[in-house]
C-alpha cells in the first residue's frame, strides 16, 4: 500500500508537472493575446518528433537542446504571419486558426513519420535506476525529466519576476492596450511570448517522447486535459495552472493505480441500469476523470480554482 | 413575379432538385455519396444554428448526433426483435427526441456561460461521453458499435428501405423538412432575438431577453436536429459506432459549416454537400485528403471568414449591378498565379507521402496530370518548389490589383447605391 | 403620489473603493430628471445600479414602489424600466428595422416565441414602423447599424431604449459627441419621445439640461449634493464649487 502510494506520488508529481511545462505557455499565451492556442498540444508532440529526428542523426543531447528552439522558432513564424493576420477577425477566428494548425501538424507528422509509433530511446547516459524502494526501481530518466521541468519552472519564475523583460510580459498579461501606449512593441512581445510557449511544449515534448510513446496521436491524448488543467485553475492565472496540472497528475495516475471496481466493493450483483458501470474499474474511469472535473467546475466555478476571468 | 411566388421559388428549386437528383446521378456511389450529403446538411444546418444564428462556437455537437444515432438504432433493433410496428420513416424523430433530451440535459449545463467557456464545456462533454463509450458497452457496443438491419423493420407504404434509392428518398425528404423548419425558426421572435444575442448578448439584456434562455432553447434544437441527423445516418449506414460522437466528428461537422459560411443560411447546405463530395472523391485518390482539409479549413480562416457562401455573395452583389466585368482582368492574372502555386504544393505534398513512406527497394513514383514525378529524384522536388515559389511570388505581386479591381467595383456600387 | 423610482442610501463598493456614497432620491411620475456632476462623480455607476448591471453593496432602488435592487437587467426591463448607453450599444449587423423590431418584442408579449413568424406579427412591424418614423431614421430603414452615421446611430439608441414602451427611461449622456444641430435634434427628439414618461438623463451639456429638465441632481463623489430646480441649482453655491473649484464664481 505504501509502495503504491509513494510511486504513484512520484509518478502523479511528474506527470503534473508534464502538463504544467505545457500549461504554462498555454496561460501565458491565453493571458497576453487572449487565444486559447489549440494547436499547443501539437507543438509538445513536434518537440518530441524533432527530438526524435535529432537524437536519430546526432544524439539526444542536442536534440535535447535544439529541437525546443525549432518549435519555439516554428511558434514565432506561426504567431507572425498566421495569428496576427487573423486577429483583426476576431477570437474566434483566432480560436479556429489554431484548431485548423493542430489538425495540419497531426496530418504533416503522420505523412513525415508515419503512423506508427517511432523508437525514441532514453539516452544510454540516463539508463539507469534511480533507486530502489519497496522492492520497486524507480528509473534515473525520470528523475531527470522532474528535474528539467524544476528548472524550466524556476527559470521561467526567475525571468518573469526578476527581469524587465519579465516585468513588461507581466504588465502585458493583464493590460496590453496600456503596455503598447507605454511604447512597448506588443506584437513583438506576442511573437516572442507565442515562441517561447510553443518551445516549452516542444521541451516537454523532448523529454516526455522517450518515456512515454511518440506517436502521431499523443497531441490528442494530451490535448484536451491540457485544456482542463487551464480551465480548473483559472484561466489566466499560473500559479492555478501550477495547481491544477499538479491535481490531475496527481489524482490520474493515483485512478490508474488504484484497480478497484464496484464489482470488486460491493459484490457482483449489480443494481438495475448499473450493469457496465459496476463491472468497470476505476483505472478504466481514469481518462474520464479529468473531463468530469472540468465540468462540475464549469458548472460551480467557472473562474477556476484560482482565475480573475472567465474569457 | 408576385411576392408570394419568388418566395416560394427557391423552395421548389431544392425540391426539385432532392427529386431528379437521382435521376441524373444514377450510380450506386452517387446515390450513397447524396444519402450521406442529406445527412451532414441536417447536420451542419443544426451546427449553423448555434455558431452562426446564436454566436455558440461547440466543439462537442456530434455528442448529439451520435447519440441520437445510438438511441435510433437501438429502437430499430427493439422494434425488429418484439415485431413493434415501427416504420423506418419514423426513426428519425426518435433519434430526434433522445437528441433534445440529451440536449436539454447537458445543455442546462453548457448554456450558463457564453464565449470560451462554453467553448470549453462543449469540449469537456465531448470527451466524457466520448469517453464513457468505452466503459458503457451494452449501450455503445464497444469497438465494434451496434449494427441493425433497416428492412427487417415494418414496411412502410410498401417500402422496406433495402436499396440506397428508396433510403436516398426517405432522407431527401426529412432533409427538406428540416431545411424548412430550421429556416422558419430563423424568422420567428426567437431567431430573431437569437442574432440580436449574437450580436450584442449585453443590450440584449436591458431590452428585456434573457440571453442564457435563447441560448439554451437554441441549444436544444440544435441538439434536436443534430439527432434527427444521427438517425437518418444509423438508417443509411446500418451501423453506429463510438466515433460518430466523437471529436473528429465534431470537427467535420465544424469544418463543413465554416467552410460553407456561417453568415447566411445556404452556407452549412454548401460546406456539407462540396465537404462530402471531397470527402468520398477524395479519400480514394490521395492519402492525404485529411491534411487537404485541414489547410482548406486554414485557408477559409485566413482569407475568407465568409466562407464559400459569404465570397459567393460578395460576387453576386457585383454580378447582379453589372460591376463584376471589372474584376474579370486581374482574376485572369492571378489565377495561373494560384493554380502554380496549388500544383506545386500538392505536388510536394504527394510526392513527401510516397517518400517518407516508400520500403526500400519499392521507390517512390508519383503520377501526376499525366506525368510519372520520381519522389526520390531532386529534380522533381526542384520543380515542385519553383512552381511553389513562382506561384507564391507572383501572387503576392498581382494581388494589390484584385484589391484595386475591388476597389472600383465597390466605388461603382456605391455609387449605384446612392443615385 | 408614489415616486416612479426611488432610490434609498444607494451604495457600491468595487473591493475596497466606494464609487456611489449613499445616494437618495425621488422622481416623480412625470418628471424630467437630470443628473449632473463632474467627470467621475459616478453617474454611468449609478445608472448601472439602477439598471441591474451591478448590484448595489448596500441601499435600495425601487420602481412604482416594487423593489428592483439586485435584480437582472432584464427582469427590471420587463418591469417598465428602460436605458440607453453611453457608448451606443446597439445590434451592429441587424438592420434598422431589425434593431427596433427585437426591442418590440418582449414588451408586446411575444417572448420567446419560435412558433409563429415574426414578419405575421401585425404589432411588431406596426410598432417598429412607428419608432423609425418617431426617431426619424424611415429612409434608412435597412441599413445595417453598424454603418449609419454616429448621429443616426444615437438616434436609433435611443429609438432602442424606448422600443419596448418602458414607463421609466435613463438615457446616459444622449448629446455626447454631436453638434451644436445634431443636438438641438436630439433634444426634440427626447421630448417628443418622452412625453408622459418618466425620463432621468444623465447630461454634461448645460443647455440640453437646463432646457429639458424639470430637476437637476448634481452627483460630486457619489454623493448627491443637491437636488433642485434648474434656477436653484444654477444659484447654488456648492454646486459652483464643485464644478468651478474655489476660485472660479
Amino acid at each position: 500500500m505504501l509502495q503504491l502510494i509513494t510511486f504513484s506520488t512520484l509518478n502523479g508529481v511528474l506527470y503534473g508537472m508534464l502538463l504544467f511545462m505545457m500549461a504554462s505557455g498555454l496561460t501565458l499565451i491565453f493571458s497576453m493575446m487572449g487565444v486559447l492556442n489549440f494547436a499547443h498540444a501539437g507543438f509538445y508532440m513536434l518537440g518530441a518528433y524533432f527530438g526524435f529526428e535529432i537524437s536519430r542523426h546526432i544524439g539526444f543531447w542536442p536534440g535535447f537542446v535544439v529541437a525546443p528552439l525549432l518549435v519555439g522558432a516554428l511558434g514565432a513564424l506561426v504567431e507572425r504571419y498566421g495569428l496576427r493576420r487573423v486577429h483583426r477577425f476576431g477570437h474566434v477566428s483566432e480560436l479556429l486558426f489554431t484548431f485548423g494548425l493542430a489538425f495540419v501538424i497531426e496530418e504533416l507528422v503522420q505523412i513525415f513519420w508515419g503512423k506508427l509509433p517511432v523508437d525514441y530511446r532514453i539516452p544510454p547516459a540516463l539508463d539507469f535506476v534511480a533507486f530502489r524502494l519497496f522492492d520497486t526501481t524507480y528509473p534515473a530518466y525520470r528523475m531527470f525529466m522532474l528535474l528539467t521541468a524544476v528548472a524550466m519552472f524556476a527559470f521561467l519564475l526567475t525571468i518573469l519576476t526578476r527581469t524587465r523583460v519579465g516585468l513588461i510580459i507581466q504588465a502585458a498579461l493583464t493590460h496590453p492596450n496600456m503596455v503598447a501606449m507605454l511604447g512597448h512593441d506588443v506584437p513583438k512581445i506576442f511573437m516572442v511570448v507565442f515562441g517561447v510557449g510553443a518551445a516549452l511544449a516542444g521541451l516537454a515534448g523532448v523529454i516526455a517522447g522517450p518515456a512515454l510513446v511518440t506517436q502521431p496521436g499523443m497531441a490528442n491524448l494530451l490535448g484536451p486535459i491540457l485544456f482542463v488543467v487551464i480551465i480548473v485553475g483559472g484561466l489566466g492565472s499560473l500559479t492555478g495552472a501550477f495547481v491544477a496540472s499538479l491535481l490531475i497528475g496527481i489524482i490520474q495516475t493515483f485512478a490508474v493505480a488504484m484497480n478497484t471496481s464496484f464489482a470488486q466493493l460491493f459484490g457482483p450483483n449489480a443494481p438495475p441500469f448499473l450493469g457496465d458501470l459496476w463491472q468497470v474499474t476505476i483505472a478504466q474511469l481514469a481518462p474520464v476523470i479529468p473531463y468530469l472535473l472540468l465540468v462540475l467546475m464549469l458548472i460551480f466555478r467557472p473562474t477556476g480554482l484560482m482565475g480573475t476571468r472567465e474569457s | 413575379m408576385t411576392a408570394n411566388a419568388r418566395f416560394l421559388l427557391p423552395w421548389l428549386l431544392t425540391a426539385l432538385a432532392f427529386v431528379l437528383a437521382p435521376k441524373i446521378f444514377s450510380s450506386g456511389l452517387s446515390l450513397t455519396m447524396m444519402s450521406l450529403m442529406g445527412v451532414m446538411i441536417i447536420f451542419a444546418l443544426s451546427y449553423n444554428m448555434l455558431l452562426g444564428q446564436t454566436g455558440l462556437l461547440s466543439f462537442g455537437h456530434a455528442v448529439y448526433f451520435g447519440l441520437g444515432g445510438f438511441v435510433a438504432i437501438h429502437a430499430m433493433n427493439a422494434a425488429i426483435r418484439a415485431k413493434f410496428d415501427l416504420p423506418a420513416p419514423f426513426i428519425p424523430l426518435v433519434g430526434g427526441l433522445a437528441g433534445l433530451a440529451f440536449g436539454f440535459l447537458f445543455g442546462l449545463v453548457s448554456t450558463k456561460r457564453a464565449g470560451i467557456v462554453f467553448s470549453m464545456i462543449s469540449l469537456g462533454l465531448g470527451e466524457l461521453v466520448s469517453s464513457s463509450s468505452f466503459i458503457l458497452r451494452t449501450f455503445f457496443g464497444g469497438e465494434e458499435g451496434i449494427a441493425t438491419n433497416r428492412t427487417k423493420m415494418t414496411p412502410f407504404l410498401g417500402y422496406k428501405f433495402g436499396p440506397q434509392i428508396e433510403v436516398y428518398y426517405l432522407v431527401a425528404a426529412w432533409c427538406f423538412v428540416c431545411i424548412v423548419a430550421i429556416y422558419a425558426l430563423t424568422r420567428t421572435p426567437f431567431g430573431r432575438m437569437c442574432n440580436a444575442v449574437r450580436e450584442n448578448p449585453d443590450r440584449a439584456e436591458f431590452i428585456g431577453y434573457s440571453p442564457r434562455m435563447l441560448r439554451f432553447i437554441a441549444f436544444c434544437f440544435a441538439a434536436f436536429f443534430a439527432g434527427i441527423a444521427g438517425a437518418l445516418a444509423a438508417i443509411n449506414f446500418e451501423i453506429m459506432n463510438a466515433q460518430q460522437l466523437g471529436a473528429q466528428q465534431s470537427g467535420l461537422v465544424l469544418l463543413m459549416t465554416y467552410v460553407g459560411g456561417i453568415g447566411y443560411f445556404c452556407g452549412p447546405i454548401i460546406g456539407a454537400v462540396i465537404i462530402t463530395f471531397l470527402q468520398v472523391m477524395l479519400s480514394d485518390v490521395t492519402e492525404a485528403w485529411q491534411l487537404y482539409f485541414g489547410l482548406l479549413f486554414m485557408g477559409v480562416v485566413l482569407y475568407s471568414p465568409g466562407g464559400l457562401a459569404g465570397w459567393a455573395m460578395l460576387h453576386a452583389q457585383a454580378l447582379r449591378r453589372g460591376e463584376a466585368w471589372r474584376l474579370a482582368p486581374s482574376y485572369a492574372l492571378v489565377a495561373p498565379a494560384i493554380a502554380a502555386g496549388l500544383v506545386g504544393a500538392i505536388a510536394m505534398i504527394e510526392m513527401a507521402i510516397r517518400f517518407f513512406q516508400q520500403e526500400p527497394g519499392d521507390g517512390a513514383v508519383l503520377r501526376f496530370a499525366g506525368l510519372n514525378l520520381d519522389a526520390n529524384a531532386p529534380a522533381s522536388w526542384i520543380a515542385a518548389l519553383a512552381l511553389l515559389a513562382a506561384g507564391v511570388a507572383s501572387g503576392r505581386l498581382l494581388w494589390p490589383r484584385v484589391n484595386d479591381a475591388w476597389g472600383a467595383v465597390n466605388l461603382h456600387l456605391r455609387g449605384k447605391a446612392e443615385a | 403620489m408614489s415616486a416612479a423610482l426611488s432610490l434609498h442610501d444607494l451604495r457600491k463598493t468595487f473591493g475596497v473603493t466606494p464609487i456611489i456614497r449613499g445616494v437618495s432620491l425621488e422622481i416623480a411620475p412625470g418628471e424630467r430628471h437630470a443628473i449632473i456632476g463632474p467627470n467621475g462623480a459616478g453617474k454611468t455607476t449609478l445608472f448601472h445600479l439602477i439598471s441591474g448591471r451591478f448590484k448595489p453593496t448596500s441601499g435600495e432602488v425601487r420602481l412604482k414602489g416594487e423593489r428592483i435592487s439586485g435584480l437582472c437587467p432584464y427582469e427590471i426591463n420587463r418591469r417598465g424600466l428602460s436605458r440607453s448607453f453611453q457608448v451606443t450599444n446597439i445590434f451592429p449587423k441587424l438592420s434598422v428595422y431589425e434593431n427596433l423590431r427585437c426591442a418590440a418584442l418582449w414588451s408586446l408579449g411575444h417572448k420567446y416565441a419560435f412558433w409563429t413568424g415574426i414578419d405575421r406579427l401585425r404589432d411588431v412591424g406596426e410598432r417598429a414602423d412607428e419608432l423609425m418614423e418617431r426617431i426619424g431614421l424611415s429612409a434608412r430603414r435597412d441599413v445595417q447599424a453598424g454603418v449609419l452615421t454616429y448621429a443616426e446611430q444615437r438616434a436609433l439608441e435611443i429609438g432602442v431604449t424606448i422600443g419596448g414602451d418602458a414607463e421609466v427611461i435613463l438615457l446616459d449622456e444622449p448629446t455626447a459627441g454631436m453638434s451644436k444641430t445634431e443636438t438641438e435634434q436630439a433634444v426634440a427628439l427626447i421630448r417628443k419621445v418622452t412625453q408622459g414618461k418618466t425620463l432621468v438623463m444623465v447630461e454634461h451639456d448645460m443647455s440640453v439640461v437646463f432646457g429639458l429638465a424639470d430637476r437637476i441632481s448634481v452627483l460630486v463623489y457619489g454623493q448627491v449634493i443637491a437636488s433642485d430646480a434648474p434656477e436653484c441649482i444654477r444659484r447654488n453655491e456648492a454646486v459652483r464649487e464643485a464644478y468651478l473649484g474655489q476660485a472660479g464664481h
